[in-house]
């Protein structure tokens, strides 16, 4: 398992319900199952995962966050997960508020665009970035809406979002992200991890 | 046709209260079972069938000597695995093919129910097919499962037995027939009145059933489980045995043919009244209503495990009133998965070779049992 999902495990109690949204092919999911007694739920896009999950005997429903994510109560988890798709969405911040609707918490993992080598890449090269986690051409990427882990933080203060943990990653190590340190761990990270929710 | 006596039956002693009001009991209730039950009892699983399927779900049917209408999903080493599974179906009360139905035979009178047979719904079969649990002595099954009609009857199951199934998997199904689903199970009812040897459902002793109608409404039915893209793949406009167009009413077009061809079959081996009160009983399912609008309420108290499967191209039962049975259980709080399968061969998917189909029936009843 990566060690993305590893932090995201230990993010989360034992015994509680968990939806996985964009869970793939349950990786995640079948941990948290047989590892910390979680009741889990997934919602997928691609068919083909969602027949690996169910072989696997998880619950997946197939469908799309930005539609489908309204047919479960308020506060019908403990826990929701949002791993590397949030810039994928046509309305992230739709997204988002739903993500904290279904859930009392969610966590939210992104592609951090302000990382350097993202950043030199358009600066040195004057193209489009292409790295590890952004794999994909400008003219064929899902991606719509990219965001820098100080976007995301910015975004959460703004809507007035709490940020119980705020984790940078990069190359294995992890670290926690504050204001003091967020210009740099703006630019030295690859991915940004935040457990979000409410102030309300 | 061959005959019907082989066909096993139980004799259902307990009264059976209808939801038209009236009691019924010793009734015949014909099954066929597949597979073997376990010493634990725990490998136990109830399929419902459709509105003209019966209870022969795998091999060959012994009354028509074709492929049974799931044989594709069960059978040994099939998705469901009868060396593993031991598979029940019964034949629908209503139905013809040895239940208690409107072809039976009144012991008092000597003479066919016929339309003095009572109005049935998707409750009532449902309940009438639990006594096969007592019968086989299954404390829970392991999963109910059924398409289109048997679909319904899977969602009343759980919600009449909300603890009596580990698990179920309706498929391409409604929690409520659809306006469109009534009007074409109305045509098909009116055809087979509009043919004069119906004679209001007495026709038993008249030597002449009404074929004609009955092979109409089958047409018409027909066409409703596949899709306009399926159509134009398996017939286009091919014309049949014939170059050109022969200016007649004959069936110059492959498709005519083949409706024609599926109208005959039907007649052969279908009761016009039942197919009367089946229709009927699936224009009366509405369990939203029956939970006062919420469905929800109708699996309140399961802890059943959901796997809810529809095709692309159905619009009979499309995916949006599948959805909304998965919405009310997700509501509900309830265990469940979804999957659309893609296919272009309409509502008739269900009972067809379709892999991705029965990779995730396969995927889902090893995964929980």
């Amino acid at each position: 398992m990566k060690k993305e999902f590893k932090i995201i495990a230990q993010l989360i109690e034992n015994n509680t319900r968990v939806l996985d949204v964009g869970c793939g092919d349950g990786i995640l999911m079948k941990y948290l199952k047989d590892n910390k007694n979680i009741d889990t739920r997934g919602l997928e896009i691609s068919k083909n995962n969602v027949q690996v999950c169910i072989g696997k005997g998880l619950t997946v429903i197939e469908g799309n966050a930005e539609k489908d994510l309204q047919q479960f109560p308020n506060s019908s988890f403990d826990y929701v997960i949002l791993s590397q798709t949030l810039q994928a969405f046509y309305n992230p911040e739709k997204v988002i508020n739903d993500l904290l609707k279904v859930a009392n918490k969610a966590i939210v993992t992104i592609p951090n665009f302000g990382y350097w080598k993202v950043r030199s890449h358009l600066l040195f090269k004057g193209t489009m970035p292409i790295t590890k986690d952004l794999p994909d051409e400008w003219y064929n990427t899902p991606n719509l809406h990219m965001c820098t882990i100080k976007d995301f933080f910015n975004f959460c203060s703004k809507k007035n979002i709490k940020l119980y943990k705020s984790i940078a990653l990069h190359e294995q190590k992890t670290s926690n992200i504050n204001k003091m340190n967020l210009n740099l761990k703006n630019l030295s990270s690859e991915v940004g991890i935040f457990l979000i929710e409410n102030e309300n | 046709m061959n005959t019907k006596k082989n066909i096993k039956k139980i004799i259902i002693k307990k009264p059976l209260t209808l939801d038209c009001g009236k009691t019924i009991n010793n009734y015949p209730l014909a099954y066929e079972t597949y597979g073997k039950l376990n010493e634990k009892k725990d490998n136990a699983i109830l399929a419902f069938h459709a509105l003209s399927g019966d209870q022969f779900v795998s091999g060959i049917n012994p009354i028509t000597n074709k492929s049974g209408w799931w044989s594709h999903l069960v059978g040994p080493n099939k998705s469901i695995d009868t060396n593993k599974f031991f598979v029940i179906c019964a034949n629908v009360i209503g139905g013809c093919m040895g239940s208690y139905g409107p072809s039976n035979v009144e012991p008092t009178t000597g003479k066919r129910l016929d339309t003095n047979f009572p109005v049935i719904t998707i409750n009532d079969m449902v309940n009438a097919q639990y006594n096969l649990l007592e019968f086989f002595k299954i404390e829970k099954l392991f999963c109910v499962t059924g398409g289109s009609m048997g679909g319904m009857q899977v969602l009343q199951f759980v919600a009449n037995y909300p603890n009596k199934s580990k698990t179920a998997i309706p498929i391409a199904c409604s929690a409520s027939h659809s306006a469109q689903n009534i009007a074409l199970n109305e045509l098909g009812r009116q055809a087979i009145m509009a043919d004069q040897n119906w004679n209001k459902g007495n026709y038993f002793n008249t030597n002449s059933s009404p074929t004609k109608g009955l092979a109409v409404a089958r047409m018409a039915a027909h066409i409703t489980y596949l899709s306009k893209k399926g159509l134009e793949e398996k017939f286009g406009r091919k014309l049949q045995e014939r170059d050109n167009l022969k200016f007649s009413f004959d069936a110059d077009f492959q498709i005519e043919s083949y409706l024609r061809h599926q109208g005959s079959v039907f007649v052969d081996r279908f009761d016009a009244n039942s197919y009367l009160y089946i229709t009927r009983a699936m224009d009366y399912f509405d369990l939203i209503k029956e939970y006062n609008g919420n469905l929800s309420n109708a699996f309140k108290e399961s802890k059943t495990k959901f796997f809810i499967i529809s095709f692309t191209s159905d619009w009979l039962y499309p995916t949006s009133e599948n959805k909304e049975i998965l919405i009310a259980l997700n509501a509900s709080g309830a265990d469940v998965g979804f999957i659309e399968i893609n296919s272009d061969k309409g509502h008739d998917s269900f009972l067809l070779d379709i892999p991705d189909f029965l990779k995730s029936i396969k995927n889902f009843v090893e995964a929980n049992y």
